[in-house]
């Protein structure tokens, strides 16, 4: 989890009219949220997004995904992956280890993801004006915006009692909106603790071929994202 | 047996009936559409009501919601609606770079909102558990 990694930069950036917002999307409720948040005791705010409210209104498909939003509260530098990298795909999946390479490589983007944001908040720089944020900002499509409609009904008959009848608005939100990894980890997260990161997920991952799961950020220090296993 | 409007501000119950026809107080309450004598009005925006939609007071929810473009899915026994937000309205306001406000609980249930941080720089960060 990035709770720690944001606490760091917020100690070093506090004083200089910077906040950190980490929102958990988070559908079974704070208390999932709970030990992460209190184990990293973060002076930033740690809020807890049950209905995945901001990645609707913000167009948000993963985690960790960042927005960078200026003093005047407007979008500098629309949803993009917030340091993390797709070398977990090349991992050894039985032992749950990366090459020595590997694990370099990511931290080294973790770290220029840190001095990126530094960097915006001490000077200005990376924030992209406004004709550039519009060309980056995700695409919101009927079909997006029918999906968070099937998550939310899905999410109250769930709550209900109903299982199976929300699973199944679930699974046509994650069918809808299929860019999005919050709605369809997120249900698979309901129908059992760990299912996000079993098997069905890494055949979704694999079924993503070239295309990456971490699109790098367009900021100093990102190369191009790992070749995943053939 | 009562009727649930699910939308972003949360869930309402409405009174009993036929799909999704809600009578203009109701209306107002479960969408922030007000049903007037020019049509369906929030804020500045109105739009005219075709009169299949209209009967009396009451207003057919599910009807005007498709007419905007907008998603309305119910469940199996029509009693729970949940009214999403049209592709449109949500990408003009993410097109006028806006950061769209928000207010959720931390873990203690305190409600915050991003527009209390105007004049900070804000990094504004998901996770997850799962």
């Amino acid at each position: 989890m990035d709770l720690p990694v944001w606490q760091q930069l917020y100690a070093d950036l506090k004083d200089q009219n910077f906040q950190i917002i980490a929102v958990a999307e988070e559908s079974r409720g704070a208390e999932s949220a709970r030990p992460w948040i209190e184990q990293a005791s973060p002076d930033y705010l740690c809020l807890i997004d049950e209905e995945h409210v901001v990645a609707a209104r913000y167009g948000m498909v993963n985690v960790p995904q960042a927005v960078w939003i200026g003093e005047d509260g407007r979008i500098v530098r629309p949803p993009e992956t917030a340091g993390s990298t797709d070398h977990f795909r090349r991992m050894d999946l039985a032992t749950r280890t990366m090459t020595p390479e590997d694990q370099k490589a990511r931290l080294a983007a973790r770290i220029a993801y840190m001095d990126a944001v530094r960097d915006w908040v001490r000077t200005g720089r990376h924030a992209l004006d406004a004709n550039a944020a519009r060309t980056a900002l995700p695409d919101v499509t009927a079909a997006t915006t029918a999906a968070d409609a099937h998550f939310r009904l899905g999410l109250w008959l769930r709550e209900a009692g109903r299982t199976a009848e929300g699973d199944s608005h679930l699974q046509e939100a994650a069918r809808l909106h299929p860019e999005s990894w919050n709605i369809w980890r997120q249900a698979a997260d309901l129908e059992a603790v760990g299912n996000s990161g079993g098997a069905a997920f890494w055949a979704r991952v694999r079924a993503l071929g070239d295309k990456p799961y971490y699109p790098p950020p367009d900021l100093p220090g990102f190369p191009a994202p790992p070749r995943p296993p053939q | 047996m009562v009727r649930i409007v699910l939308t972003e501000s949360g869930a309402r119950d409405v009174p009993d009936g036929q799909g999704l026809w809600l009578d203009a107080a109701d209306c107002l309450a479960a969408t922030g559409w007000e049903a007037k004598p020019e049509g369906m009005c929030r804020g500045e925006i109105c739009i005219p009501l075709p009169s299949a939609m209209r009967r009396g007071d009451a207003v057919d929810v599910a009807a005007f919601w498709r007419l905007i473009e907008a998603p309305a899915v119910s469940d199996s026994t029509g009693t729970v609606w949940s009214l999403g937000v049209a592709a449109l309205e949500r990408r003009q306001a993410l097109e006028s770079l806006v950061a769209p406000d928000f207010e959720l609980p931390d873990l203690a249930g305190q409600p915050h909102r991003l527009a209390d941080l105007r004049g900070n720089k804000v990094l504004l960060v998901t996770w997850a558990s799962w």
